[in-house]
């Protein structure tokens, strides 16, 4: 008896239904304003669980990192402008590059401990954007629009209808939630969830803390840049101001801190909150610049961070007597 | 290679703005030093307290000469308030706690002047201060000219209050050891939430001097933060004194850097310059108070 | 040979001499007591040890390698695990979690990593706490617990910092019977002590710390009545039992 409950967990079978049902919607729902909302809900999750893996489980707190989603979207387009290369290729280059940036970034910053590290981010992320405004041959402060192609999946490109955009990111952020669960219970998932409980008791261990940091961030980095990437194929426009600028660095911390920090599905929970708010916000308060939807995340985040700072994902576990198993 | 003979003149520049870039820092070190938390929203209390002082001008006409007392006041209460609603209920959370909590407030904040005042860039047109003075040859507009002298001359009276008042030093106990103070008699809650009032002012006097000759717009505030951030760390976290040297000395590299190297590029040195310091000098230049 | 073998460590803070010219031999499979008034050096010694400190002067051989200023990370590895005075339990991970991370570093697959874990537990007696959140222990499972975890590294050598603080006279019993447990295991023991009942019957040596410096060293019952020690405790008495 106990063997059929392990693999019918209420909770098995509510992703399940949850994934079908994602799946489904673009065929019983026609609207396609409400795919491109999907899409970005799927987007965003998928940034935020990227972020999670450096922030959530590592405990290494970047405001930077609209720098890897700009760094892996400026890659697969200018691989596409300058040598006429698939985005396909151009996705796995950007979040390449974007490995290879955080490693750079990560080297000096994980010497560095608490506010002066989160600082640090914030720094270097300022200074890359500032780069890409003065960087002409990139386009510079206006940025690159992206040629359009004839529509294809080989040129990652799709005007008459959203739903291969709607699966490709859906597929994305898939792969991205099932590397996560992989990780958490690998060793390196444990390696990470020790420095971030107790860095000292971590190196007591055999811990090297900075290389599993450093892998922690490259991980993160990857699936941020890939996003990226997905990103300048859906509107077909990068810019520092759209793909690298503050306010992504912001979005990419909120949406794990809302929904459940250091939580397999807290940031999907928070992206399906944020995101639909925000477009409801924008399209029904208009002429406000649109900016009351950044107002509600802010005290949002206030919120969580005084009475619940794991996240909403984590309240369930709060009204739940302590002691007992997960 | 530009000329070198305007090259005091640019000195002249950044100092002035290097005392103001000062006082916006010894707000938030003030608030470092005694609770080891860094205020996110240290730059949106600055341009709050810069709306103060636009709004009384076009409202009612109140020079920001004049409205100056108001906004101090105003941000004393804002700090204050900020503290008790706030950062009181995240003082035993973990560090990451305490680091949303302030960002939460800068987003909310900013996002909310902008929603509530529009991101249009407002100017006050017809201060009483206005007009340039010469001094050996050397340039200075009066607005900055005595934004700097105010800034300088704050710096110094909240460097006294620390050192010679006795709750200043009961703040400078607190800093040092919180269960020791305790013992003392000193109340740390009433202490930290003078510190984030007084923190909050010192931005509030920053705001309100700026105001007669900068632009004010919802996002002012992050451009001053970041250098803020740097100053501090440069100086000392924790240090009034380092809070005024970086400062000075940052406002002076930033004009140098936009000179030599490119307007462009003014605050990518500041950025690299913050690198440098926390990793090879993490104390700072004048360490802890 | 010496497991263990310090020789003239000194460790400085700023003006204060810590340790001054410390020699410390610990053979294989023996039990030291590392015991002395408070301040007298013997955290420092120990992190020095362990790699949290770097000493100015001496050395520090481990099975004849020099250890001397490796990383706690490289220390652990080369098969020396420690405790610490106020423990360190990953809170939020359940007790199974927290010996996991130790046990993952000689087992590189989740499952080995377990079956080691589960091993230890059994062996220290936290098996059927194993799904209890680390916090909610009590804090005599958490220094159970975090013994256990060092011990899931596979370690030779353990240094246990002031293991029996805060501990009700049963709680310590059971303690007692642990290192006891790991000695027969042929485990080398370094333990930190303020407990005299407990550091004085167990352990096959003392070395005994004051004002940073060794002043004496030699069994329990020729430690209990040497003068200097004596005279270092001032105003406790401690008679070896007969």
């Amino acid at each position: 008896m106990t063997r059929r409950r392990q693999y019918l967990t209420p909770r098995r079978m509510f992703l399940v239904l949850f994934t079908a049902a994602l799946i489904a919607f673009p065929l019983v729902v026609k609207q396609g304003s409400l795919h491109r909302l999907m899409i970005l809900v799927f987007l965003y999750a998928l940034l935020g669980e990227a972020w999670n893996i450096l922030g959530g489980f590592t405990g290494q707190v970047s405001l930077g990192h609209a720098v890897y989603f700009g760094v892996g979207a400026y890659t697969s387009t200018l691989l596409l402008v300058k040598l006429g290369i698939t985005p396909w290729v151009g996705m796995l280059a950007g979040g390449l590059v974007a490995t290879i940036l955080s490693q750079i970034i990560g080297y000096p910053c994980f010497r560095l401990r608490g506010h002066y590290f989160v600082i640090a981010t914030i720094v270097l992320a300022e200074l890359v954007q500032i780069l890409f405004i003065n960087w002409k041959w990139a386009g510079g402060a206006i940025g690159i629009s992206l040629p359009l192609l004839p529509e294809s999946w080989l040129n990652f490109e799709f005007n008459s209808s959203k739903l291969p955009y709607y699966y490709i990111s859906l597929s994305l952020l898939a792969t991205v939630v099932g590397a996560t669960y992989l990780i958490v219970k690998s060793k390196a998932g444990f390696y990470f969830r020790a420095i971030k409980e107790d860095s000292d008791a971590a190196r007591s261990l055999g811990i090297n803390i900075t290389g599993y940091k450093m892998l922690a961030m490259a991980i993160s980095a990857f699936f941020t840049g890939v996003g990226g990437v997905f990103y300048a194929q859906f509107v077909l426009y990068v810019s520092p101001d759209n793909v690298l600028q503050f306010s992504l660095s912001t979005l990419a911390m909120l949406i794990p801190v809302l929904g459940g920090i250091g939580l397999l599905w807290g940031p999907v929970l928070g992206a399906f909150i944020l995101i639909p708010m925000s477009e409801f916000t924008r399209i029904y308060l208009s002429g406000a610049g649109s900016a009351i939807d950044l107002v509600v995340y802010g005290l949002l985040i206030v919120l969580v961070a005084v009475f619940e700072p794991r996240g909403l994902l984590a309240l369930p576990d709060r009204l739940r007597r302590g002691g007992r198993a997960r | 290679m530009p000329e070198l003979s305007i090259l005091p003149q640019m000195v002249l520049s950044g100092m002035l703005i290097g005392f103001i870039y000062a006082l916006v820092s010894v707000g938030l070190t003030l608030i470092y030093g005694v609770m080891d938390i860094v205020n996110f929203a240290h730059g949106e209390f600055l341009m709050l307290a810069m709306y103060v002082a636009f709004w009384l001008y076009a409202l009612i006409g109140l020079d920001p000469l004049l409205s100056l007392p108001v906004s101090v006041l105003a941000l004393f209460v804002v700090g204050v308030l900020t503290y008790k609603l706030v950062i009181q209920r995240v003082l035993h959370a973990p560090m990451s706690a305490q680091i949303f909590a302030t960002f939460g407030l800068m987003v909310l904040l900013q996002n909310g002047a902008q929603f509530l005042w529009s991101p249009d860039y407002h100017l006050i047109q017809e201060p009483l201060l206005a007009g340039r003075v010469e001094f050996l040859g050397l340039y200075a507009g009066k607005p900055q000219l005595f934004a700097a002298v105010g800034a300088l001359l704050t710096t110094g009276i909240v460097y006294w209050f620390i050192e010679r008042t006795e709750t200043g030093r009961a703040l400078q106990a607190v800093a040092e050891d919180r269960e020791a103070a305790a013992l003392m008699g000193v109340n740390s809650d009433r202490t930290f939430a003078l510190a984030w009032g007084i923190g909050a002012a010192c931005v509030g006097v920053a705001g309100a001097l700026l105001a007669n000759y900068y632009y004010i717009f919802p996002t002012v505030g992050t451009v001053f933060v970041l250098v803020a951030f740097v100053a501090v760390a440069l100086g000392g976290f924790g240090s009034v004194p380092g809070a005024l040297l970086a400062g000075v000395i940052i406002g002076i590299v930033e004009v140098l850097a936009g000179l030599f190297i490119g307007p462009a590029y003014k605050e990518v040195i500041v950025y690299i310059l913050y690198m440098v310091v926390v990793l090879i000098r993490p104390q700072g230049l004048l360490g802890e108070w | 040979m010496n497991q263990l073998q310090v020789s003239g460590l000194t460790k400085r803070f700023g003006g204060l001499t810590a340790n001054l010219n410390i020699d410390v031999t610990v053979g294989d499979g023996e039990i030291v007591g590392l015991i002395g008034p408070n301040g007298a050096g013997k955290t420092t010694l120990f992190n020095c040890v362990a790699g949290i400190y770097r000493p100015e002067a001496g050395r520090v051989v481990f099975e004849g390698r020099d250890v001397t200023g490796w990383p706690p990370e490289k220390i652990c590895r080369a098969g020396v695990a420690r405790t610490f005075q106020i423990v360190k339990s990953f809170g939020q991970m359940t007790v199974l979690e927290n010996v996991m991370v130790g046990a993952f570093l000689h087992n590189a697959r989740s499952a080995a990593a377990r079956a080691t874990a589960m091993e230890v537990l059994e062996f220290t007696g936290l098996a059927e706490k194993q799904g209890m959140l680390a916090r909610n222990l009590t804090i005599a499972d958490k220094k159970r617990l975090e013994l256990t975890r060092a011990l899931a590294t596979g370690p030779k050598f353990m240094m246990l910092d002031e293991a029996m603080a805060g501990l009700t006279p049963k709680e310590t019993q059971e303690a007692v019977e642990l290192i006891q447990a790991l000695h027969d295991r042929g485990i080398t023991i370094l333990l930190v002590e303020h407990v005299m009942e407990v550091v004085m019957p167990i352990s096959d040596r003392i070395v005994v710390l004051e004002y940073g410096q060794k002043i004496a060293e030699g069994e329990p019952a020729q430690i209990a009545r040497d003068e200097r020690v004596i005279k270092a405790y001032l105003g406790v008495e401690y008679r070896a039992s007969s």
